[in-house]
């Protein structure tokens, strides 16, 4: 029998809208799920059931009134990256394990007036710091698919919350690939959209020139559906960008015959595994049948965007983390001993060991003598990492390749090597360094584990790859796949 | 004795007259409730982000073009890292390698009467970081945010002043200038005007700088003055004394009046400047600064100019006269009273009356010019009275001080007081005739040839009359009556 949890987003709003439940049943259910599965995943820091009510509630009489948004009702989870007004906002911090933030994001807010209803906010690598979800101050989430393996990171906490389906749609963020990643390792729809098309207001900052906001769901569809009412220019976030939002619903059904699929050389190269690259050419195929076309097209300058991410990414993250003081919000260390004490202990008690080997990174690529060397020729390399792509956009209409290089890993298992960590985000930090939208959908499991397709297009094409994304589900079924134990 | 050149160079930070703050909606106005003008955005909060105030770039720009600056077409914002509870994200948001405005420069005058160029590196704008306050909290410190974020406009100078005097000139007339321009209400007090001094000496006629320190905390012309003079008298005594310079921050005690030891070079932060990720370069279209140009008012420099071609003032009057947008309008007010009683031509006397007697009694009262309390038009009413001969200028002065004191205007005060010049040749002749009869001795001893003692009679009706004689009419008749 089907069940609430069961439907996607685009089918509980058609069954909402049809008065076959009500708001707050749907919200009922999901929080049911919630306190039954969350305690074994570890995927929310923190559920608000009566919140949820209040604006089920109020979306039940918009929805009667026929006033309703356009998402009126559906209940949603947020990532814990997002401040959310009198609610907790941790970031999955020590350092913000106190902190009720005293507004609303950006996308927070237009959700809400869309009429979302927020069940709670996802667990998350301290700071978005983390391809595993290990580095978070609440502790690892755990991989729906099998508790010992790690959902990926950092948005680990959306990711498992709607593989577990204790919501249909999380809000996911993504700096080097954190809503593909953990999409990829728990078989679900994750759509980082171009940089500037989703306001950073209220999301906080990691690496400002990287940082996206995006969506993780059941399918292309449903990311269709969220992005239209989370996208748009924001006065408050001057790298936003000032173009109209397209209905990306509507085109999501358009012919794929024709399309130019630019199949990534380097992705196939260095470290992907046999099994994953096999489900990679299936999918492949699956295009193929639709009447693409498929085209090689090499990036050579993509193998440096590891070390490129790992200069950029800490320096950014170095500056945007000293507000975290002790002073004015946040943890501070118990009695004080002058200010330097204040600083030194509140920091050094406040943030992990990831973000902390971050911020020194960070620190030391801007510093005098050091910021030629590391920092400028960063960003050097990444002008001709975007260069590359806009080279291959000329041949080709959206490029693919595997969003991950192995399914999801044991917990623990490169928790103690920061490097073979950096290594899982190789085939995501391209798509970021260059700001172009991105998506990883689900394509088939090895071992009972999901693989991800990357697809990765032109900036602003969030329409395309929606449309590229929602052919591929037309033709398949891995999306629908709920991990044994939570159907 | 070696003979020592001091070397100095200027950075100014001028606040920027902008409603709200260069990154945020908060009002900047001064002297609010500690914290009440510091929203989200100053206090850092996490996930709030910096939106640029366009107005404190249309400040930045008309500033660049009052220099004869290049404006960057395009300019990046920059952060500048350190750690300090009254800087908020732990960076201030500042401009760094590529700055709005570049190259421009500003004239002096010297004591000499000669004039000088001060050449100006570059003008940026940054945010101003909030106070701590460090009374009052039982050994805690409190941190006052209103000021955070408010824009300032860095203006940094050439190392071409060779004297404190040279440095106090250049500095009044950026002070001058951006009133002139509204973009700075230069108040010094409030710290809305202030400036860091790098002084250096080198031995007369060396080509290389000595190592230089910088002085901060200068909040008064004359501190700047007692501060640089006591800086390069160290310096000198340091070489001399067989020591060298360490390059480092100097603070000022106006108090002690000597300058001591901040941080040296060593202990100084490593700022780590990088772009500004949160905001895109700032892009200045022609349009946009061709707008500006349209709004920019009489330099002060083309109205001292216009003053010495058109009114005949002098180099150095016409610098008093614009040293302040208001002190011009004044003397400009006066000129157009004067013209509307069809007086015109009397320009230097106008000059020298507003630069005179109004600048003293304003002095004596501690009040600007706005604060006047003899206004344009009643002091051309005065000075209509000079040109058209009513009174003298002796007897104006004391018109002048009751002017002041009982706000009446001039023509009551002749009329009332009886001031008038007596210009009736009877009257005059009258007086001649009495003071003529009341000194018989001196009258023959003038008659057989003991001229000197027409002074003398002149100063007799003269006092008669109160000074109020005309002296012209006065000599004509006496000369006639004498001669008998």
């Amino acid at each position: 029998m089907t069940e609430l949890h069961h439907l996607t987003l685009a089918e509980l709003n058609e069954g909402l809208r049809a008065r076959r439940f009500s708001s707050v049943e749907l919200a009922r259910h999901f929080l049911a799920r919630i306190e039954r599965l969350n305690p074994a995943l570890n995927a929310l820091i923190t559920v608000t059931p009566e919140y949820a009510l209040a604006a089920a509630r109020r979306a039940d009489e918009l929805l009667a009134s026929g006033e309703a948004g356009a998402l009126a009702g559906l209940p949603l989870i947020h990532k814990d990256i997002f401040c959310t007004d009198g609610v907790l906002t941790t970031c999955g911090s020590r350092m913000l394990s106190n902190f009720v933030a005293p507004y609303d994001a950006t996308i927070v807010e237009k959700l809400s007036q869309s009429g979302v209803v927020m069940l709670g906010k996802a667990n998350m690598d301290e700071f978005a710091m983390g391809s595993s979800n290990e580095t978070s101050f609440y502790g690892p989430v755990k991989n729906p698919w099998d508790l010992k393996k790690v959902p990926g990171g950092s948005s680990g906490g959306s990711a498992a919350s709607v593989a577990a389906r204790l919501a249909p749609v999380a809000t996911a963020t993504d700096t080097g690939g954190s809503i593909r990643q953990p999409a990829a390792l728990t078989g679900l729809t994750g759509l980082k959209p171009t940089y500037g098309r989703v306001s950073r207001y209220g999301m906080i900052a990691f690496a400002s020139s990287l940082d996206q906001a995006g969506t993780m769901t059941i399918t292309a569809k449903d990311a269709a559906m969220v992005l239209r009412d989370m996208a748009g220019f924001d006065p408050r976030d001057s790298t936003s960008v000032d173009t109209p939002v397209p209905d990306y619903v509507a085109g999501l059904d358009r012919p794929l015959a024709g399309l130019k699929i630019g199949l990534l050389k380097e992705f196939f190269e260095s470290g992907l595994e046999e099994s994953t690259a096999k489900l990679i050419r299936e999918a492949l195929q699956v295009y193929e049948r639709l009447g693409a076309k498929l085209i090689e097209v090499s990036l050579p300058n993509l193998p440096l965007s590891v070390p490129t991410y790992y200069v950029v990414a800490p320096a950014e993250c170095s500056s945007n983390l000293s507000r975290f003081d002790g002073v004015r919000f946040g943890y501070r260390c118990e009695n004080p001993q002058g200010l330097e004490d204040l600083y030194m202990r509140s920091r050094g008690e406040g943030f992990g060991a990831e973000v902390k080997r971050r911020i020194m990174t960070g620190t030391y690529v801007l510093s005098a003598g050091y910021y030629d060397a590391y920092y400028l020729r960063a960003q050097k390399v990444r002008r001709l990492i975007t260069d590359d792509f806009a080279r291959a956009f000329q041949q080709v209409d959206v490029l693919m390749g595997p969003t991950s290089p192995t399914p999801a890993f044991d917990i623990g298992a490169k928790v103690d090597d920061p490097i073979t960590m950096y290594l899982n985000d190789i085939y995501t930090i391209g798509a970021n360094l260059a700001g172009l939208p991105a998506m990883s959908i689900p394509c088939g499991t090895v071992g009972g584990l999901p693989v991800g397709l990357q697809i990765i297009g032109p900036h602003f094409a969030e329409a395309k790859l929606l449309n590229v994304a929602h052919g591929y589900q037309n033709e398949t079924l891995w999306h629908r796949d709920i991990p044994k134990g939570y159907a | 004795m070696m003979s020592w050149e001091t070397v100095i160079g200027l950075e100014i930070h001028a606040q920027l007259a902008t409603r709200s703050k260069i990154f945020s909606s908060a009002a900047t106005a001064y002297g609010a409730a500690p914290n009440a003008q510091a929203n989200l955005v100053d206090l850092g909060y996490p996930g709030v982000l910096p939106v640029l105030n366009r107005e404190a770039v249309r400040m930045a720009v008309k500033f660049g073009l009052a220099i004869g600056a290049q404006i960057s077409p395009r300019s990046i914002f920059a952060r500048k890292n350190y750690f300090y509870p009254d800087l908020p994200k732990g960076y201030q948001i500042s401009q760094y390698e590529k700055p709005v405005v570049e190259k421009g420069s500003m004239q002096i005058l010297l004591e000499d009467g000669s004039v000088k160029v001060i050449g100006i590196t570059r003008a940026h704008l940054e945010e101003d970081a909030g106070k701590s306050l460090h009374e009052d909290f039982q050994g805690a410190s409190g941190i006052d945010l209103n000021r955070a974020g408010t824009p300032l406009l860095e203006i940094v100078s050439e190392p071409d002043m060779r004297s404190a005097k040279e440095a106090v000139a250049y500095l009044k007339k950026i002070h001058t200038l951006v009133r002139y321009l509204e973009i700075c209400d230069g108040n010094m007090q409030e710290g809305s005007f202030r400036c860091d001094a790098n002084v250096s000496v080198r031995p007369q006629g060396q080509e290389k700088f000595g190592t230089r320190c910088e002085i901060k905390n200068l909040n008064s012309f004359r501190y700047i003055e007692k501060a640089i003079n006591y800086e390069v008298a160290r310096q000198i005594e340091e070489i001399e004394a067989g020591r060298s310079i360490k390059q480092e921050t100097r603070l000022f005690d106006p108090d002690k009046g000597e300058t001591r030891s901040l941080r040296s070079k060593e202990e100084a932060n490593d700022y780590r400047y990088f772009p500004d990720p949160d905001l895109l370069p700032v892009v200045i279209e022609k349009d946009f600064i061709e707008g500006v140009r349209g709004t920019l008012p009489e330099l002060p420099d083309q109205k001292a100019g216009r003053y010495v071609e058109k009114f005949g003032l002098s180099a150095y009057d016409a610098g008093v006269l614009t040293a302040s947008r208001e002190m011009g309008d004044f003397y400009e007010a006066v000129l157009a009273s004067l013209k509307s009683k069809n007086l015109e031509g009397n320009e230097k006397l106008a000059a020298n009356w507003t630069m005179g007697e109004l600048s003293a009694a304003l002095n004596k009262d501690g009040v600007e010019i706005t604060g006047t309390r003899i206004d344009a038009a009643r002091l051309a009413g005065l000075l209509a009275r000079i040109a058209d001969k009513t009174i003298s200028g002796k007897i104006a002065k004391e018109v002048f001080e009751a002017m002041w004191s009982d706000g009446v205007d001039a023509d009551a005060i002749i009329e009332a007081k009886g001031l008038k010049v007596i210009t009736d040749t009877g009257a005059i002749e009258k007086t001649i005739d009495e003071v003529m009869a009341a000194n018989p001795k001196q009258l023959a001893d003038y008659r057989s040839g003991k001229d000197k003692l027409f002074g003398f009679f002149v100063g007799q009706v003269m006092k008669v009359t109160g000074g109020k004689a005309d002296p012209a009419q006065v000599n004509e008749l006496l000369k006639k009556k004498l001669a008998g």
